[in-house]
């Protein structure tokens, strides 16, 4: 049974370190606000609106097509490590697998959703 | 060892891994921070300039400028640690610690020297002992959520350009991804394991970069990308949206930002090391012990880190449509075409 303890003794001195680290420049750094520091760093003209808009649908695009690649990869992953034990019978599986992957990926670069402008 | 264990109460195992952890944090921290240094001056040597050399040990020592890094440090730790009213403040103190946390733990899986028997014990030189099930899966995890970091800072952050930078490295990030998971897939099919032991011990004789040269410089382009690095410093471009991400972050923050961006390189750059060049073996030594497979893998990973500095004061940054382009159209074929190839000449083998 492998122990991942070391994972998480790793991640709480990772956690502490800049914990104690803020709370003691705490006692010693100075703080003066003022209105002009509070105000968000933009340009120097008075901020008009929020920052969270509306954004171009292109990310968003950019996450749905990285969904469907990643899951790709995930199935590549046990069949890489596999492939000798599963032969002929995997190959034929993952080359259909890929395939049909590599037609929609053909489709999405005709429709122009890669294109960038 | 039993007896230092003996001594403090602890069972040696525990004593062994309370170790290994203090080596894991504290080897690419301080290699971070020194790599902070190295950027600055080396920076200063390719434009032919000098670089920081005024601060000094007492006002006598210069050290070529070492104590530049304390020098900073102090800075960052007695500046005023300023919160605007308009970030979200929960999720602006949190996203330092989700940049660094992503930054520590991918090395907690690498080898960073030959195991060796004492005792009668094997004592394996990585965090996580071989047989975990992970291997180099874990890696790829853990490097993925370090979009989370930059993502939380941009959006807690309320500010336009914060919020550009996220958005874009986001984006960045993430079309990355896939062609970098594919490129260690092909690993995974020679060595036959996720274990980066396993993964080492089948690059005897020959470095997986000779075999999967086009794998190599797919998986480096990536890991530029995914630290964020010059020439796809989206997340920052000081030239177009002021400091990105960190635009609104300072003192002691900015500082664990700043050094994160430093570890993440040293945990990419033993990624490379040891999925293409060998992680700690040496060139026609079969057993090397302990002391010169540690050297081996720390003279590979030094590279490694220098070839990122070394690029970044070397190329121009992208622009941002050249990046998704080069991303999707370019690195995913490479890096399919490197995977297909790679499955038939195994399977032509048997």
């Amino acid at each position: 049974m492998p122990s991942y303890a070391p994972i998480l003794l790793l991640i709480l001195v990772a956690i502490a370190l800049p914990v104690v680290i803020w709370n003691t420049s705490r006692l010693l750094r100075p703080s003066w606000p003022s209105a002009a520091k509070a105000s968000t760093y933009e340009c120097g003209i008075v901020t008009v609106s929020e920052a969270r808009e509306k954004f171009t649908v292109r990310y968003y695009l950019v996450a749905v097509m990285f969904l469907v690649f990643d899951v790709e990869t995930v199935f590549l992953m046990p069949w890489a490590i596999q492939m000798k034990e599963l032969a002929v019978f995997g190959l034929v599986e993952i080359g259909i697998f890929l395939f049909l992957l590599l037609f929609g990926y053909g489709y999405i670069w005709s429709k122009g959703a890669l294109t960038w402008e | 060892m039993p007896t230092l264990a003996h001594l403090l109460h602890l069972s040696p195992e525990t004593l062994w891994m309370v170790a290994k952890v203090l080596i894991v944090f504290g080897g690419p921290f301080t290699l971070a921070s020194l790599l902070t240094w190295v950027e600055r001056r080396g920076a200063a040597m390719i434009q032919d300039r000098i670089g920081p050399n005024r601060a000094a040990l007492f006002g006598k020592w210069r050290l070529l400028g070492l104590p530049q890094i304390a020098a900073d440090g102090i800075k960052a730790f007695l500046k005023e640690d300023l919160v605007p009213p308009h970030v979200n403040k929960l999720v602006f103190w949190v996203a330092p610690l989700l940049t660094f946390l992503p930054a520590v733990m991918g090395f907690a899986i690498i080898p960073f020297g030959q195991s060796f028997v004492s005792g009668g014990q094997t004592y394996h030189l990585s965090l996580l002992d071989p047989g975990n099930g992970m291997g180099m899966l874990y890696p790829l995890a853990i490097g993925s959520m370090a979009v989370y970091g930059v993502l939380t800072a941009a959006w807690s952050s309320n500010n336009k350009w914060s919020i550009l930078g996220g958005m874009r490295a986001s984006a960045q990030m993430v079309s990355y991804e896939i062609a970098m998971s594919l490129a260690v897939i092909t690993i995974f099919m020679r060595a036959g394991a996720y274990d980066p032991h396993q993964i080492i011990q089948a690059q005897w004789g020959l470095w997986n970069v000779l075999p999967q040269f086009l794998g190599f410089l797919v998986f480096t382009t990536c890991m530029f990308a995914e630290t964020n690095r010059l020439p796809f410093d989206f997340a920052e471009g000081e030239a177009e949206i002021v400091a990105g991400y960190l635009t609104e972050y300072g003192s002691m923050k900015f500082a664990l930002m700043y050094l994160s961006e430093y570890v993440h390189m040293v945990t990419a750059s033993a990624l490379i090391v040891t999925l293409y060049f060998g992680g700690w073996r040496v060139p026609f030594v079969a057993d090397p012990g302990v002391w010169l497979s540690v050297l081996a893998f720390l003279v590979k990973l030094l590279f490694f880190c220098w070839l990122f500095i070394w690029i970044r004061w070397t190329l121009p940054r992208f622009r941002y449509d050249q990046l998704m382009k080069l991303g999707w159209k370019v690195m995913l074929p490479l890096s399919m075409a490197n995977f297909l190839f790679h499955a038939f000449l195994m399977f032509k083998r048997g």
